[in-house]
């Protein structure tokens, strides 16, 4: 057909033109970074380290400055004022959060969440980093077990989603998990995304299957840093088994499995992907994330949207400075 | 059977027996039987997506993804449908869209990678009064999640900044471009990439450094022929991160691209896609395992990277 030829060599077309903006984004960036580095290489006497420093930590500076601490003081402000940012309405906003039904069943649900979806996934992936400790071929597990941490939470909720698919019972279905729950004698499985509160697990099963392997990797590679020494001290003593696992292994993978824990709790946190992609937050599934970004850009109440930024930004904090502070930790013993 | 014989065997053996008992517990077939089946559980939902593209939209209506595997009938039909037809609400095919998220994540990986390295060069070696309280803002800034910038942000974008009625920062007509994107994007990535490289570049030889400078050499050059090549696998790590996680991500695309052809990424379309009612998972699951191709082809041939990137970036946002 002529017409889609012509479709698709317009889109080709208009491939190329962004390819071409996009590679020429990039020359002209390290085109002005050479010739600035060029010019600023042969100033020499006293400018020399002053210009140094204003060249190689002045963009940096400037977009950070720009790009998160002046919003980071703005959402805040934000916050405190009505949802055209024309008056000042004190806590209003965070009242409103804290005390409207829906709001409420919100942040109960991205608690649930939180509470849920790290503990499984991190409980799992022990289970599976200590029995793939010793088998033949564990690299190909791991790696499958690993996998869907490299794909978009986008794409992993499309794989479930059609997981979860639910037909008519008279008609044939398309969704495994409908098939097996026939297969298995529920003769008239529901609609599973429609049904209340069922369907939220069903969420966090996505984010159980994308973080699983991230944990077991992660508790893997520690339970194969504890020194050989120390397991075999213990087994002298006449600790095997089970109360080996209590006594050695677990106290010395114990700060990984918080930091893991606590990483996984973050991801939770900010991720509004499942939620978005699956439900589009109906059907009793809203969560915090998604809420904000909702309040924020699909109404444009730009005061409940920060305010609920806020109470993110707070929930996050002491998760993401505990992480941090103790990756440094155990890079100052190293 | 020797596992048989094994636990017949008296307690209080050798200690090399009882070693070998406790690694025979864990390596036991009942323990590979659990990773065999949790591991064909966790492929089999992707195997469905990925069976799923590639059966005719009729066989994909009418009957579950299993049975291709008993009338087998398979082709790429749906790919070359969903990349190049409309529907879903819009004439555009999917190619567009996978245009967007390419030129969108090369840039939003080579400009931060760039700027941060050389952050981290002058935090690390031209040091001067107050270079630690700098790195430390930058440290501390890693805990502000992205949804506290969103906002102003994009305000910035459309509206330009204000101090009562004087403009200090015109407002910047960036629409149906990449630029907002880009620069976010850009923002958003400097505090942890400039901790991680600091922790590499921070830790070169001060002796090299030393002789360079003895020689004459300016900062400049310093920074090009010395730190970049000496820290390429630390590039290397983090450039793989951040191209993954731009190309993954939906948040940012959809503030700042929105979701028209000229500028949002797959994630975005996809998304838009999975919410609408029409049920042609045959378009769905092919432009879904689109957008896996490149992070699945990127993970399984450079894993060793891409766990340390991941592991290393995994408090970032």
């Amino acid at each position: 057909m002529p017409t889609d030829l012509q479709l698709a060599d317009s889109a080709w077309t208009d491939a190329a033109i962004k390819f071409g903006n996009s590679a020429g984004a990039i020359a002209g960036f390290l085109g002005i970074l050479l010739a600035v580095f060029f010019a600023a290489g042969r100033a020499g006497g006293r400018f020399t380290r002053p210009l140094a420093i204003a060249v190689m930590l002045g963009p940096a500076v400037l977009l950070l400055v720009v790009g998160l601490v002046v919003p980071l003081v703005r959402t805040v402000f934000l916050s405190l004022h009505n949802d055209d940012s024309t008056r000042f309405v004190g806590g209003r906003n965070y009242g409103w959060a804290l005390t409207t039904s829906n709001i409420q069943d919100v942040l109960l649900t991205t608690l649930l969440w939180l509470l849920v979806a790290p503990l499984v996934a991190t409980g799992l992936g022990l289970v599976l980093a200590l029995l793939v400790d010793r088998m033949k071929g564990q690299a190909v597990y791991k790696a499958l077990l690993f996998m869907p941490m490299a794909i978009s939470l986008v794409g992993a909720s499309i794989i479930w989603k059609f997981v979860y698919e639910a037909r008519d019972p008279s008609q044939p279905q398309v969704g495994l998990l409908s098939r097996l729950a026939i297969g298995l004698g529920w003769h008239h499985p529901p609609n599973w995304i429609l049904s209340q509160p069922l369907n939220t697990f069903l969420l966090m099963v996505v984010m159980v299957w994308v973080q699983t392997g991230f944990a077991m990797v992660v508790l893997s590679a520690a339970i194969k840093a504890i020194p050989d020494e120390i397991t075999e001290a213990a087994r002298l003593d006449g600790a095997s088994g089970f109360r080996l696992f209590r006594s050695v292994t677990v106290p010395m993978i114990r700060t990984t499995v918080v930091v893991v824990l606590t990483t996984v709790m973050i991801t939770t946190l900010k991720a509004f992907d499942i939620v978005r992609t699956m439900t589009g937050g109906n059907f009793g599934t809203q969560v915090l994330a998604n809420e904000m970004y909702s309040q924020s850009f699909v109404q444009s109440n730009y005061g409940r949207g920060s305010a609920l930024a806020v109470i993110l930004f707070l929930a996050v904090m002491p998760l993401v400075a505990y992480n941090i502070l103790q990756l440094r930790k155990e890079r100052a013993v190293r | 059977m020797s596992d048989v014989r094994e636990s017949e065997a008296p307690v209080a053996v050798a200690p090399v027996t009882t070693a070998k008992a406790v690694r025979k517990s864990f390596s036991s077939p009942i323990a590979s039987a659990l990773v065999i089946a949790v591991t064909v559980l966790w492929t089999i939902p992707t195997l469905g997506l990925l069976v799923t593209s590639l059966r005719p939209k009729e066989d994909v209506a009418s009957s579950g993804w299993w049975e291709a595997f008993v009338h087998p009938d398979l082709g790429l039909g749906n790919y070359h449908a969903v990349l190049f037809e409309g529907g879903f609400g819009n004439s555009a095919g999917l190619l567009p869209f996978l245009v967007n998220s390419l030129a969108i994540s090369v840039p939003a990986t080579v400009f931060p990678l760039v700027l941060a390295a050389m952050a981290a060069y002058a935090l690390a070696w031209v040091r001067f009064r107050g270079s630690d309280t700098v790195f430390f803002v930058i440290f501390a800034l890693q805990v502000v999640p992205l949804q506290m910038a969103l906002i102003p942000l994009l305000q910035l974008f459309s509206g330009g900044a204000h101090i009562g009625s004087v403009e200090i920062i015109p407002a910047l007509d960036l629409k149906g471009t990449y630029a907002p994107v880009w620069l976010a994007h850009t923002m958003f990535a400097l505090p942890l990439a400039i901790f991680l490289l600091h922790n590499f570049i921070a830790q070169l030889p001060r002796d090299l450094m030393e002789a360079a400078i003895v020689d004459g050499a300016s900062h400049f050059k310093i920074f090009r022929s010395i730190v970049l090549p000496l820290c390429a696998p630390a590039l290397a790590s983090f450039a793989i991160f951040q191209f993954l996680w731009v190309w993954n991500d939906l948040l940012v695309a959809l503030t700042f691209a929105g979701g028209t052809p000229e500028v949002a990424p797959m994630t975005a379309r996809l998304a838009q896609m999975a919410g609408s009612t029409g049920q042609r998972w045959e378009l769905l699951t092919a432009g879904a395992f689109l957008s896996l191709i490149v992070p699945l082809a990127v993970f399984f041939a450079l894993q060793r990277y891409f766990v340390r990137g991941l592991l290393a970036g995994s408090v970032k946002g």
